[in-house]
């Protein structure tokens, strides 16, 4: 049976089962083309899952520089680069860069960072590679829309892009874009065209979000193949289910919030704005909250910190059990906490407006429900340490970057403690701590699950290893730098050192920390010189790595290893296996691992299962 | 392990889809519920500024006009329960086309998707030429010419939410209107009749009863309370 026809089956299968069979249209678009519709405007879930991971590479490459940039303005206050002037113009007159774009560059590194590559680069590759292999169906429910998905993003890319490029420059009111600075052209010139195209990029990303998490949450519930129940599925996939469930209930919430402020730029309302001098001028507007936004900011927001971790600790779940050569510990539990963190997610916003005169009862409130993460979070922890726990470990780079996980969620973790309690957050708020405890738990960890994830399914997406020596210098250089940048804003935090400032040389308090500044400019240029050197290991070794010779190069159980080497559109070339049991049988049974295609053998079923 | 056949069908151990439904029905549940989160931010923030606002003003006195009646004439939110009316009456026609589907009676899910087509189109006419006379008393988008109930001057929210939100709203009616003018031309083309199924007439129902649910909590919010 050809793919083409298997997938076509497949499908009759899937849909043939409900009531009224199927209802969608986009069957006659499954042709194996010519270029254009294999590597462009494909359908299958592996390129597009390859799309987004290259442009994710292409924009962390973009917001990683940015971020090299206004640490050379931080850690080198008093020096002239003179390259700077011949690629910024006059945004770096004499070598140093001006106020306007230190503010546009911090905005973009947050923006790029958070939404374009650890959202659509991070759950949008991952998601789309595994789901339909690890669920064992032939592609996402819907191709076409899943297409749709990344295209929405490319436009997305393409309006953040060109915004870089308009004379009064990008977004620069920082990645959150709070009213009334967001909101008033006048206020500054960040906020002018550069805001319009930020918001119209961030609404076409929202759609592209929508669009994919409705895809992956209808393959996960309703493609499963025979045997897959919920409770055989890898945590891989129960994490990019809550992801979804996340972005798709989160996400709309944002998008109203960014109309309002369409509206008060454009349509002279007064959502958010009450009361308000520009430029020793009154404005009409009254009646509005800025708060107001924060409020709806937030209730995406932080969803949207889970968004981003939990795909991440979903793979890390999978790698680590995989590379110890152990079951899972306590794989119910780490279905529970992932749910609990999920609910947990849209009962937390306000942890953010502690300092916005929020009412201290209310505030309680959100400090309990804050400090209740922790319980689900250090369940996971507990039990990723357990899994390893005299494993019989390979260090491969995906598991070297795992444990890096690990270890940067959990001292990344532990300082949430502090900034969720709100009678320390209002002495830390807007402080380098808060830069140290979110860039370390968030940004850091979840590159590490992102890079853990792009070594250990590699080999699944182009059929060739990636070169390992330069994993591990890439591994070692990232970990250790990593805490070299971050560890010591912690302590520039508690010296109420605040964040977003250009120039700390002017003020008395801040002087100390001058030496420090360098320093960590300098590690940032050297771990951004590694990243550099993975995305060429990377390049390269999708034409000249090692090639695969047996199709499950991992000793692995779960079903995207059972796929040929470089699997067509449909994945399995002949029937979709069926499952038999859950993914983390290994070392059982004196077998180092047993497939979950594996049928229980008789002993096992008298065991009841596995 | 599952090869023999039980009589209690299995449902969550993959293979079929656990609901009985199909993936396109279980994205537009989905699609709905994140819609509704969308309204529902759009109706908080609405909410949360006129809590703010020590004084608001009466619906009565703003929407009591009626096309073609003098100005004169004090007719307090007839013509939005006409609307309304009308917009309930478009999900009852299309609850009966989506029956004529289950039924394969093509002629009636024809008759009950114009219908439901032509209520669509009557609201948003409605629509028009409430905003336009909104718009001739000077209402628009950062201008509010009427009082607070209390007298004293209001904020232009009142008018701010009111055309944002009842405009959000009139999109997704629009859109709605045009997905139930696509699937009537399939319907007309035969497309489901060839395919066997009229789920296609389900799946805009929902989103058109969704749309319908919407407008009870904005009728509720600006015209009620």
């Amino acid at each position: 049976m050809s793919n083409e026809a298997t997938l076509h089956s497949q499908q009759e299968v899937m849909h043939g089962a409900a009531a009224h069979g199927h209802g969608h249209d986009d069957h006659e678009h499954h042709h194996e083309g010519g270029f254009i519709s294999k590597y462009v405007f494909s359908m299958d879930h592996k390129t597009i899952a390859k799309q987004f991971l290259i442009t994710g590479i292409l924009w962390a490459i973009v917001g990683a520089f940015f971020s090299v940039l206004f640490r050379l303005q931080l850690g080198f206050p008093d020096t002239s680069f003179p390259w700077l002037e011949s690629i910024l113009g006059h945004w770096a007159k004499g070598g140093h860069i001006s106020p306007e774009a230190y503010y546009a560059l911090v905005t973009m590194h947050g923006t790029i960072l958070v939404f374009f590559v650890l959202t659509a680069g991070l759950s949008g590759t991952f998601s789309n590679l595994l789901i339909p292999l690890q669920v064992g169906a032939r592609d996402m429910a819907s191709p076409f829309m899943n297409m749709l998905s990344y295209w929405f993003f490319f436009m997305a890319s393409c309006v953040m892009m060109t915004s870089l490029f308009v004379q009064t420059g990008p977004a620069s009111g920082g990645w959150t874009a709070y009213p009334p600075l967001s909101a008033l052209g006048d206020a500054s010139i960040g906020s002018k065209i550069g805001m319009d195209l930020w918001l119209t990029s961030m609404a076409l990303f929202v759609v592209s979000q929508l669009l994919g998490g409705l895809n992956y949450i209808s393959t996960i519930l309703n493609m499963r193949t025979k045997g897959m129940s919920m409770t055989k599925m890898p945590l891989t996939i129960w994490s990019f289910f809550f992801t979804a469930v996340l972005g798709v209930l989160s996400f709309p919430v944002l998008l109203s919030g960014f109309i309002l402020l369409l509206f008060d730029r454009h349509a002279g309302t007064s959502f958010y704005l009450s009361e308000l001098f520009v430029a020793g001028k009154a404005l009409s507007n009254e009646g509005g909250s800025a708060i107001l936004y924060q409020h709806l900011f937030w209730f995406l927001g932080h969803p949207e910190v889970y968004i981003i971790i939990l795909p991440a600790m979903g793979m890390v779940s999978e790698i680590l059990a995989v590379n110890a050569r152990k079951p899972i510990f306590g794989y119910l539990a780490m279905v529970g906490s992932m749910f609990a963190i999920a609910i947990l997610a849209f009962l937390v916003w306000a942890h953010h407006m502690f300092v916005t005169g929020l009412n201290p009862f209310l505030g309680a409130f959100f400090v309990l429900l804050t400090l209740l993460i922790a319980v689900p979070s250090a369940i996971k922890v507990f039990n990723w340490i357990t899994t390893i726990w005299k494993g019989n470990i390979r260090f491969t780079p995906g598991m070297l970057f795992s444990i890096g996980f690990v270890s940067t969620f959990i001292s990344g973790g532990l300082t949430g403690i502090w900034l969720g309690n709100s009678s320390i957050d209002i002495h830390l708020h807007d402080t380098y701590f808060v830069i140290a405890h979110f860039h370390i738990v968030m940004g850091v960890s979840a590159f590490f699950g992102t890079f853990a994830g792009v070594y250990h399914w590699f080999p699944k997406m182009f059929g060739r290893f990636l070169n390992n020596t330069l994993s591990y210098i890439h591994f070692w250089i990232t970990l250790i730098g990593a805490y070299l940048i971050f560890w010591p804003m912690h302590y520039e935090g508690m010296a109420g050192m605040p964040r977003r400032y250009y120039d700390y040389s002017n003020w008395e308090s801040f002087k100390q920390f001058g030496d420090l500044n360098h320093f960590i400019s300098i590690v940032v240029i050297i771990v951004f010189a590694a990243q550099l050197m993975f995305v060429f290991n990377f390049f390269y070794s999708i034409f000249k790595g090692r090639k695969l010779t047996t199709t499950n190069p991992w000793n692995s159980t779960t079903l995207e290893w059972t796929t040929p080497i470089n699997p067509g559109h449909g994945n399995w070339p002949g029937e979709i296996p069926e499952v038999y049991r859950w993914p983390y049988d290994y070392s059982k049974d004196g077998k180092d691992f047993i497939p979950q295609t594996v049928p229980l053998s008789p002993d096992e079923e008298a065991a009841g299962g596995h | 392990m599952d090869t023999a056949v039980t009589a209690q069908k299995k449902w969550w151990s993959g293979g079929h889809s656990p609901f009985n439904l199909s993936y396109g029905k279980l994205m537009m549940w989905y699609f709905l519920m994140s819609d509704a989160f969308t309204f529902g931010a759009l109706l908080i923030s609405y909410g949360t500024i006129r809590f703010m606002s020590t004084s608001w003003p009466d619906p009565n006195e703003v929407f009591h006009s009626f096309p073609f009646v003098s100005h004169e004439a004090h007719l307090p939110l007839v013509f939005v329960s006409l609307m309304t009316f009308i917009l309930i009456m478009s999900s009852v026609t299309m609850v009966l086309a989506v029956h004529a589907g289950h039924q394969r009676n093509r002629k009636d899910v024809v008759k009950w998707m114009i219908w439901t087509i032509i209520g669509g189109a009557a609201f948003l006419s409605c629509q028009a030429w409430e905003w336009m006379h909104l718009h001739e008393l000077g209402a628009w988008w950062g201008r509010n010419p009427f009082a607070n109930v209390d007298g004293t001057v209001a904020s232009t929210n009142f008018t701010n939410f009111f055309f944002t939100i009842t405009g959000f709203h009139g999109l997704h009616v629009t859109s709605g209107v045009i997905l139930n003018i696509i699937i009537l031309a399939n319907v007309l083309k035969g497309t489901y009749e060839d395919r066997g199924h009229y789920e296609m007439v389900e799946k805009v129902g929902l989103y058109w009863h969704f749309v319908d649910l919407v407008w009870v909590f904005v009728f509720t919010c600006f015209y009620l309370l």
